[in-house]
């Protein structure tokens, strides 16, 4: 597989999951929420600070459609990530990937 | 594993802000240093996958999800300096556009998911490179193990956080005992989406696997 190729297909694979296989995910506390609310000290979480932003748990109040929420919040997520770690992993090479044997490609 | 505001002191959590952007710099750094130019597409796309994969919470006791942490992962395919860039990334994605983990936990999740799942996690990797088979198999059982040890050590990172600074009363030994149960089960599925997703790499481009030994010669020759 080229490059290019094993980026789109990747890329198309990470899509899947957040748009496709998202929609199946399942609705109950994950661990650390579980234990929190077992034990008793769900309570002592408090608001997100950014708890009005529109994709504010994954588009939950996006629209009255939960498929489509969740297609959409899938979707920007992993496309904002792509984009904020790229740009991140370019400026770390461009500000510290000057060593010879690392920059001759 | 988001920790929310609220469940660690604001000290404590200030603490461990300080140490995961102290990590993080020196982890740009490091990745800097190692990463080709043409890794920087694949690692920006494994910091895709893995929030994509972290949407997906796995029914894993009745009233309980898991949903991968990805440190492994990460980190075998592009290097545990990279993985931990990945994590935070990931993190920040999920705190600010999501709600997804508080803010003023920003540091505690990094580290716990960051720098222990993701550099601790290579560290427990490559041990078990060493006691394992050779070739491919071996190296697809070692990503997976690793990935399914490193979920209740991420556990046990919140469980001494907890012990430092936790808000609530509940006793330190009733965290512990309850985060390592739940967690060691979260762990397989963890081990398991692990060592398929790093297998179908190693099959079909073993080149791109950082943590591959026997490529990295062949890579380290073909960058030089």
């Amino acid at each position: 597989m080229t490059n290019r190729r094993l980026f789109v297909v990747g890329l198309v694979l990470a899509l899947g999951v957040a748009v496709v296989l998202a929609q199946f995910a399942s609705s109950s506390p994950d661990g650390l929420e579980y234990v929190a609310e077992q034990e008793g000290f769900l309570e002592t979480a408090g608001d997100h600070d950014l708890a009005e932003v529109p994709l504010a748990n994954y588009g939950e109040t996006l629209t009255s459609n939960g498929w489509a929420n969740t297609a959409v919040a899938g979707l920007a997520g992993t496309l904002a990530t792509l984009a904020i770690g790229s740009g991140v992993f370019w400026l770390a090479r461009k500000t510290n990937g000057d060593d010879p044997e690392s920059a001759s490609t | 594993m988001h920790i929310p505001d609220g469940f660690i002191n604001g000290v404590t959590s200030a603490g461990f802000g300080v140490a995961a952007a102290g990590g993080l710099g020196a982890a740009v750094k490091q990745t800097g240093k190692y990463l080709s130019e043409r890794q920087v597409p694949l690692a920006g796309l494994v910091a895709a996958f893995v929030f994509a994969a972290q949407m997906i919470n796995f029914p894993v006791i009745s009233g309980m999800s898991g949903h991968l942490l990805g440190g492994v992962l990460a980190a075998v395919l592009v290097g545990p300096w990279a993985g931990f860039v990945i994590l935070s990334v990931v993190l920040v994605v999920q705190g600010i556009f999501f709600a997804d983990g508080g803010l003023s936990a920003l540091g505690l999740n990094i580290v716990n998911m960051g720098f222990l799942g993701a550099v601790g996690g290579y560290a427990i990797y490559r041990t078990l490179l060493k006691v394992l088979p050779k070739g491919d198999r071996g190296l697809v059982l070692a990503a997976g193990i690793a990935a399914g040890i490193a979920v209740p050590i991420a556990a046990m990172g919140f469980v001494a956080q907890y012990a430092i600074g936790g808000a609530s009363n509940v006793s330190v030994g009733a965290v512990f005992t309850a985060m390592l149960g739940t967690h060691v089960l979260i762990g397989i599925g963890e081990g398991v989406i692990t060592a398929l997703v790093i297998g179908a790499v190693v099959g079909s481009r073993p080149d791109l696997v950082y943590g591959a030994p026997e490529y990295l010669g062949r890579r380290t020759e073909a960058l030089a």
